[in-house]
């Protein structure tokens, strides 16, 4: 029970069970079942990358590239849809995934092989693969009309009451959850991060732990591009700008520690669907849209600032009167 | 005869500048205790690394059972079953205590993923069959230093090794931990497994060891049974030379009371600590590992907020928040770790020293180079510091000239107390003597010296009075007339109070 | 402790030649790099070599310049500052809000200095006060501080600055010496001497090299983060200003994206983003190569976006080579 009120997630569930409260007691029609659908489909894309952001952040790194490898893989496949529109919509989407897990592992191997910080890495790989983005288009945008029914309506199929997007985003939830909790694969990410040269005499490699990290993260950003240009119906250049901002918030919101080691997947899916409430809940309580981004900005400031308070070091345990009983 | 498990045979290791390992040879019998001995800075932790595929040997060859085998990753090295109890505990404090013993071996269910049920009682069995008094679903950070030990020592037996190696296993651990560790050692013994134990206490090495082999300066000098050999003869062979340890005459006049600590509290590390020292006075503070001792001259320096307590400097209340206030009322400290807290190694040895002097050598803020050069010769000269240059990289000294380092940049701000955090800790024979009658200067000049040390010798040899601590606490201050190292000993590990209890 | 006498052997001062370590140095190799790029622009183009042009090539980079020069501090700090770019946003907005009551020109660069130092201090206080990691920090005020510009403006601009604000960003000192590029050379000056030649700088050094152990060397290694988040703030203030002049306008989507073009500078200007190492020099010719890239390339049409792809990759390949080099050294030996 004392464990319980010391997760991170509980509270962070909590705060957004407020939320949805004091909007609804206003405006009752706020929480209806339909709506909140809406909020948790409109949240799928940054539930997916905010999963792959925290497996890197959990191995000390960051992956500041995920958006522009979003615009990439989704000017890609909008491109190829358009000119060849009988390739089957699922064949693309693996092509996606493959196309995205490369970027991916391109930052990967710069990382691991040669031990360049993550932050460089990423920040020239940002402006890299968007430009790619603009060389492959020649500027233009690919728009509805070009695109094939197939790619536009495979998202929207409803299954089960449920839009496929939210599908995709609740497979992606249960997997990486098997992932991080249940394979050797997983708790490594978590190892490395807590305690890099422990994690060397276990056995593990720290290098190939980061690029695995980061094939994932790309893997992610390009399932989230086709699922981001059909969703919107448009691709373009500026798809998703600055988008990897509002990622790695979700994941600091959610209680993923940026010093890695620390985070859930319950806790990165939370902190997202947080930032996607804020989202919809301002126009529905009159609050202009332009308030959006201070208000995620001061939930990021609070949610690191409590999460620095839980996880601060009270020093080393000599007392016995200060170790816990077992 | 049996023949070993483990066979090393003329195994070479190299660093730039260094040569750690040198045709060395090792064998280690199925169900015998093999001591490895050896001063620090022999190489025993270089072939525990090149054993557990840490380090790569630069030549030489590793035999288990007769096979040749090639370790390149850790992996491999418990693939053969070779395994580490390291002497810093290697652990994962986010993980739990369960996550810390299966990591990289958990148990699988059939689809192959990982059995946290499974995994939990298996730990949990471990640790009840070791007394140790562990939950296994805790979380790691939650336990003392001995306790995360245990765990360290759990992980060991969770993997079907044939050898275990036990680096300084027992150095943070209490009497009846230790006692319960033999038990743990017999355990394995009968379980055919070859142990190779490193230690420094002899006491331990003739209790539990069947065999031995000394290292010296990477060099093997020599092995043999623990039955037939007298402890003079093993020491002698670590040192190369007597073993009677000289320390200088103290000769200081020992004054009034300069520092006087009272009741300095912390939350977890330390409770209503009392001390002080005097003019010309050596005040060894002397303790197990992780008593406390380092945690108490950090909150004097400053370092860390102590939660209660007052300090009184020359007559003069003073309470410093910062390092940088403790140096300006003249209280210094050389840390422990002097890689990490000591030396900045990424810099020049000039701008080390000069540091905390800048505003003596600089002019209105700007700096003056000639001056700089000049304060860290004068210095750094006089500790006949040995280096290529001024401007030599402090990362490349060795770690008895990196001390030197330290120490000539706190000289040069003119303090009043100089704190010791094991001032020869891995430092060669030669850099201890001279730092001991180093010490021995500082005090005849006047300055005030507390000496943390864990080294039985240096704390008889160089002290006035000591004070010995026990788990956070004061557990006496002695006055250095006859004392007996025994009596050192079972105040530090608590031994007369358990008998008693 | 008076009756120190040097005794034993003389430690020489320095045994490598300073002569040889300049020329086979970072700055080097960059100013290497800016002449190639200078001469391929000079051939590339017709109208590249001319007075004007190249005093409009300067505007590309005079602004980022001037808060990489504070940048550089921090991140020899081994911290980051990645709210730069909404400080100018929220310096800028505010700027806009004061003209609106009718605010003279001083006052104007008042607000917008102002406002740059109080936003530095916010993010020291946090990184410094409270303990937390830069980045987060930096990413949560980057949030915030252009959020509150788009609070006050929505979709709205801020125009009518008076001419004599306006010469802040267009006017010229001497022929065609603009004053922004006057106030980055000033202004690099003033870095080279703190970093490198003042016990200031001395202990940012230190702080990055390894900040336990500077602190434990009696560096107030707080105190010291805390001014350079102020620094980087006034930095950032002094760009609004200039900016806004520049632009004649303020929206709230001012400057974005900003804050990595200063990093990209800073870290091919040869500064560790793990901290401790860096100069002054070479953030500058990285300023420069950066400016005569991008002018490079708009004058062959080029456009923007596809520049972008060359800064990265410049970024990416230039840290990379010396790491591949020292790898096939280390194969071959």
């Amino acid at each position: 029970m004392n464990r319980l009120l010391k997760s991170r997630e509980l509270w962070l569930a909590m705060a957004i069970l407020a939320v949805l409260v004091l909007v609804t007691l206003r405006f009752p029609r706020f929480a209806t079942p339909g709506n909140l659908l809406t909020i948790f489909n409109d949240t799928s894309i940054l539930m997916m990358l905010a999963l792959g952001q925290m497996a890197v952040i959990l191995t000390r790194s960051i992956d500041l590239s995920v958006a522009s490898n979003l615009a990439l893989t989704g000017m890609l496949v909008a491109l190829t849809n358009a000119a060849f529109p009988m390739i089957p919509v699922p064949l693309l989407i693996a092509g996606c995934v493959l196309v995205g897990a490369t970027l991916g592992a391109f930052n990967g191997i710069l990382v691991w092989k040669l031990n360049i910080p993550p932050i460089v890495v990423t920040l020239g790989t940002l402006t890299i693969f968007r430009g790619l983005a603009f060389v492959a288009s020649g500027g233009t945008w690919v728009n509805a009309a070009q695109m094939s029914p197939d790619f536009i309506q495979l998202q929207r199929g409803v299954f089960l009451g449920l839009p496929v997007l939210s599908w995709f985003a609740i497979v992606v939830a249960v997997l990486v959850y098997i992932l991080m909790t249940r394979t050797p694969w997983g708790r490594a990410f978590y190892a490395i991060g807590v305690n890099p040269t422990a994690a060397v005499y276990t056995g593990i490699n720290v290098g190939r732990t980061k690029f695995l990290a980061f094939v994932l993260s790309g893997a992610l950003a390009g399932l989230a591009g086709y699922l981001y240009v059909s969703k919107y119906v448009i691709a373009s250049t500026e798809s998703a700008g600055g988008y990897e901002l509002t990622v790695i918030a979700a994941c600091v919101i959610g209680g993923v520690s940026i010093a890695g080691g620390i985070g859930t997947v319950g806790g990165a899916l939370l902190g997202a669907l947080f930032l996607g409430l804020v989202n919809n809940a301002l126009p529905v309580i009159g609050v202009s849209p332009f308030w959006q981004m201070a208000i995620s900005g001061v939930a990021i400031l609070l949610a690191v600032v409590l999460n620095a308070t839980s996880e601060r070091s009270k020093g080393r345990i000599i007392l016995k009167k200060a170790e816990v009983a077992a | 005869m049996t023949d070993p498990i483990l066979t090393l045979t003329g195994i070479s290791k190299s660093f730039p500048g260094v040569r750690a390992l040198h045709q060395v040879a090792l064998e280690l019998y199925p169900g015998e205790v093999t001591a490895l001995i050896g001063e620090n800075g022999a190489g025993k932790s270089t072939l525990v690394k090149t054993m557990t595929g840490i380090y790569q040997p630069d030549e030489g060859e590793i035999r288990v059972n007769g096979k040749q085998v090639t370790l390149p990753t850790a992996h491999s090295a418990s693939d053969v079953g070779i395994t580490a109890i390291h002497q810093e505990t290697v652990l994962f404090d986010e993980l739990s205590v369960a996550e810390n013993i299966y990591l990289g071996h958990a148990p699988r269910n059939r689809f192959g993923l990982i059995d946290w049920g499974r995994m939990r009682r298996e730990a949990q069995e471990t640790l009840d069959s070791m007394a140790a008094g562990i939950d296994a679903s805790m979380p790691l950070k939650e336990l003392g230093i001995a306790k995360k030990h245990l765990v360290a020592v759990a992980r060991a037996l969770s993997v079907d090794a044939q050898v275990v190696i036990m680096d300084e296993p027992t150095a943070a651990l209490s009497q009846k931990e230790i006692e319960e560790l033999y038990v743990l050692v017999e355990l394995l013994k009968k379980d055919g497994k070859a142990i190779l134990f490193i230690s420094h206490k002899f006491d331990e090495i003739y209790r539990i060891a069947d065999r031995y082999t000394v290292f010296r300066d990477g060099e093997q000098v020599g092995k043999g049974f623990i039955k037939d050999t007298p402890q003079g003869e093993i020491v002698r062979m670590m040192v190369g030379r007597s073993v009677d340890q000289i320390f200088p005459a103290r000769s200081a006049a020992i004054g009034e009371t300069v520092l006087e600590v009272s009741g300095l509290s912390h939350p977890t590390e330390f409770d209503n600590v009392s001390f002080s020292v005097r003019k010309g006075e050596i005040l060894g503070f002397y303790g197990l590992v992780g008593a406390g001792r380092s945690e108490v001259m950090q909150a004097v320096f400053g370092m860390t907020k102590p939660s209660g307590g007052s300090m009184v400097l020359e007559g003069k209340a003073v309470a410093p928040r910062s390092p940088a206030d403790a140096v300006e009322a003249g209280i210094v400290y050389v840390p422990e770790e002097r890689g990490k807290q000591g030396v900045i190694t990424g810099e020049p040895i000039v701008k080390n020293v000069s540091l905390p002097s800048l505003k003596k050598t600089s002019k209105s803020g700007f700096l003056r180079m000639a001056e700089e050069y000049k304060l860290a010769r004068t210095y750094t000269e006089r500790l006949d510091l040995r280096a290529s240059s001024l401007s030599q990289n402090a990362s490349t000294l060795s770690g008895g000239n990196q001390q030197k380092v330290v120490i000539a940049k706190w000289l040069a701000t003119l303090p009043k107390v100089i704190i010791l955090d094991e001032p020869t800790k891995g430092i060669d024979i030669g850099s201890k003597a001279a730092v001991h009658e180093f010490m021995g200067e500082l005090v005849a000049q006047g300055l005030s010296v507390i000496m943390v040390s864990s080294e039985l010798p240096e704390v008889l040899g160089m002290s006035d009075r000591i004070v010995v601590m026990r788990e956070g606490l004061v557990v006496d201050t002695l006055e250095n007339k006859d004392l007996q190292p025994e009596t050192l000993v079972r105040l530090a590990a608590g031994i007369a109070e358990e008998k008693a209890a | 402790m008076s009756d120190i006498t040097a005794t034993g052997r003389r430690l020489p001062d320095r045994l490598d030649n300073p002569v040889k370590s300049a020329v086979m140095s970072w700055e080097s190799l960059l100013v290497l790099v800016a002449l190639a790029i200078f001469l391929a622009n000079s051939f590339a183009s017709p109208y590249f070599l001319n007075a004007w042009s190249l005093s409009d090539l300067t505007f590309n980079f005079t602004e980022k310049g001037l808060i990489a020069l504070a940048m550089a501090l921090v991140i020899i700090t081994g911290e980051i500052d990645l709210s730069v770019a909404s400080i100018i946003a929220l310096a800028s907005t505010l700027m806009g809000l004061a003209l609106q009551y009718g605010a003279d020109t001083p006052t104007l660069v008042a607000v917008g200095v102002g406002v740059g130092v109080l936003c530095g201090a916010f993010n020291g206080f946090l990184v410094t006060g409270l303990k937390l990691p830069s980045i987060v920090v930096t990413i949560g005020t980057m949030s915030l501080f252009r959020g509150i510009a788009y609070i006050i403006l929505g979709d709205q601009s801020f125009k009518g600055y008076p001419p004599s604000f306006s010469w802040f960003g267009q006017g010229y000192v001497w022929w065609v010496i603009s004053f922004e590029l006057v106030l980055f050379l000033v202004a690099a000056v003033v870095f080279y001497v703190l970093l490198h030649h003042t016990n200031f700088g001395r202990r940012v050094f230190a702080i990055g090299n390894n900040a336990t152990a500077a602190q434990f060397s009696g560096v107030r290694v707080d105190r010291i983060k805390f001014v350079l988040f102020c620094l980087t703030g006034l930095m950032s203030g002094i760009a609004a200003v200039l900016l806004t002049a520049r632009l004649g306008s303020t929206r709230p989507s001012i400057a974005e994206g900003f804050e990595l073009d200063v990093v990209t500078m800073v870290v091919l200007g040869g500064v560790s983003i793990l901290g401790g190492a860096g100069s002054i020099i070479g953030v500058v010719i990285a300023a420069f190569i950066i400016g005569l890239v991008t002018f490079g390339l708009g004058l062959l049409n080029v456009p923007g976006i596809v520049m972008t792809i060359f800064t990265g990759s410049l970024l990416i390949v230039v840290i990379a080579l010396p790491i591949l080099w020292k790898m096939w050294k280390e194969r071959r030996a």
